[in-house]
């Protein structure tokens, strides 16, 4: 199959991994040259958090994909973009701790303490960190399948936190387009698999061709 | 009576009479050489004065129609901090009928028609009138003042704006006894503002001052910014400019000054009303629900990893507005 054969294609993995690089370059050097805007620290902020969600769009739209589309060498790049989720978060928690912060731990743990919308963004980075820290062939391994993937199923409290820290970040705004957009695609995704496993459990009706 | 004169019109100065360009171009700087001590003592210390006067804080950025100005004499009116790049003031801007993101006012604001443009002063007043713009404009004299500005979201900029004090237009039309608010109003129009359907605001924008506010001299009705006509971003052809609030507070693009009774209802209180007050004094003592007030960042001074700036009480005009707020718990009334 075409897309199969794109999609196993030795060099399929590098060129997904500098696109995954491309918002991070295009914002470092934004910053360089001075492109940003009358308020570079809020662009940064804003920008990575926002590559953050895309990201975790992206990670939880491979499984579906690859039912959907019975095509199983989608799975060859769950992992690596679950990593970028990680990446952005980092940078984003850097870029809230330098620039808005200047690195004062007392004043960010006095923040996160203060502001819900902190504590909630601050919880998801926290969540994730396990899941970074396992997605190694041998942390699988030494977990065992099942566990693995019981630790795993953060994710999706990990994306209820996150849009609930965006929606939070807006509400001062009462400005939810965005927000709205995000929600309905990581509720659509997970709405999925939800729908997926009351077909397996027999709790509804499973329609032939789509699991 | 004829006047004659023996000037047929080509009479010129002798080439040797006029100054060369490079001199005339660097008379600023001969100024300040003067001063300097190279002339004598009281001529520098003339030059001094002039240098100092002449020194421009900012460049008239060339885009919009010059609005000339005297420099203002109000106390604190003058502040001697650096003045925000009227690029970054003229396209980091909120003014929501026009989109909620700070870059969109700039780009989409230019569908605004600012002629014909009327003001109307209605409510409890002895004289309500509606005023074309031009009027307003020569109500009185045009004075420059640079400003501090912070936004509610702990960001602040510094701006030469050009009004005068709204205590001016508020003599005229002879507020009554029981006239204790003044409402802004600010324009609404669906065709030319994409966001007014938004339901982000309740529209119009309305805002509102206590009348000792309102009368305060560095309460400006301002017409410009950077020595030319407002830019429709920020707030043309007229708006307020309440330095020692938040920015919010101080409406664009006004379209009806109101006397009334009782405290208005303002658009931000009414959409998130234990967020933003009906005072809303720049407080670095009284933080937003979901931020700190203590702190704030300069647009275009502060750079990436400085440690953001203090926010000062009242933004830095305690001591002229400070005794309008005596013995009231701003805790309370935020």
């Amino acid at each position: 199959m075409q897309a199969s054969r794109v999609l196993l294609h030795p060099a399929a993995k590098p060129v997904l991994f500098g696109a995954a690089l491309l918002p991070f370059a295009w914002l470092l050097v934004g910053a360089m040259t001075q492109q940003l805007g009358a308020n570079p620290a809020e662009h940064l902020i804003r920008a990575t958090g926002d590559w953050t969600l895309r990201f975790l769009c992206l990670v939880l739209a491979v499984t579906p994909l690859r039912v959907i589309s019975r095509i199983p060498a989608f799975a060859r790049f769950r992992r690596m973009l679950g990593l970028f989720v990680y990446f952005y978060a980092v940078l984003h928690l850097l870029s809230y701790s330098g620039f808005d912060m200047a690195f004062d731990v007392a004043d960010i743990a006095r923040d996160i303490a203060k502001r819900p919308f902190i504590l909630v963004g601050f919880t998801a980075f926290l969540l994730l960190t396990p899941l970074a820290a396992t997605s190694f062939n041998r942390a699988i391994r030494a977990l065992g399948a099942g566990r693995w993937q019981w630790l795993h199923k953060a994710v999706y409290l990990i994306a209820a936190l996150a849009v609930l820290h965006f929606f939070w970040m807006r509400a001062g705004k009462n400005d939810f387009a965005e927000v709205a957009v995000y929600a309905v695609i990581l509720g659509g995704l997970l709405g999925w698999r939800l729908t997926r496993f009351m077909k397996k459990k027999g709790i509804i009706p499973a329609s032939p061709g789509l699991i | 009576m004829l006047i004659k004169s023996s000037d047929d019109g080509f009479i010129h100065p002798a080439s040797s009479e006029i100054t060369s360009r490079t001199i005339y171009e660097g008379r600023r700087d001969m100024l300040r050489l003067m001063a300097g001590g190279v002339a004598g003592a009281a001529l520098a210390s003339w030059a001094a004065r002039e240098a100092l006067a002449q020194a421009v804080p900012f460049q008239r950025p060339g885009k919009l129609v010059a609005l000339p100005a005297r420099k203002s004499g109000v106390a604190g009116a003058m502040t001697l901090e650096k003045v925000t790049d009227y690029k970054d003031a003229s396209t980091y801007n909120n003014f929501y009928e026009f989109g909620t993101d700070k870059s969109d006012p700039a780009r989409n604001a230019h569908t605004l028609k600012t002629t014909p443009w009327t003001v109307e002063v209605e409510g409890l007043v002895r004289k309500p009138a509606k005023y074309a713009l031009e009027d307003l404009l020569k109500l009185s004299a045009q004075e420059e003042r640079i400003y501090r500005l912070r936004c509610v979201e702990g960001w602040s900029m510094v701006i030469p704006w050009v009004g005068y004090s709204l205590s001016e237009l508020i003599k005229r039309v002879e507020p009554l006894g029981n006239a204790r608010y003044v409402e802004f109003v600010t324009q609404v129009d669906p065709k030319t503002m994409p966001f007014v359907g938004s339901s982000v605001l309740e529209w119009p924008y309305v805002e509102g001052l206590r009348m000792d506010e309102a009368m305060h001299p560095l309460t400006l009705l301002s017409f410009g910014m950077y020595g030319e006509v407002l830019p429709n971003q920020s707030g043309a052809p007229v708006r307020l400019v309440v330095p020692w609030k938040y920015g919010f507070k101080s409406g664009k693009s006004l379209v009806k000054i109101r006397f009334v009774e009782k405290e208005p209802r303002t658009a931000w209180n009414k959409a998130a009303a234990q967020e933003y007050g009906f005072y809303s004094n720049v407080n670095p003592h009284v933080d937003h629900p979901r931020w700190s007030q203590a702190t704030e960042r300069r647009i275009g001074e502060d750079g990436l990893f400085a440690k953001k700036r203090k926010t000062l009480m009242f933004n830095g005009y305690e001591a002229q507005v400070g005794q309008l707020y005596a013995g009231m718990d701003l805790k309370k009334y935020f």
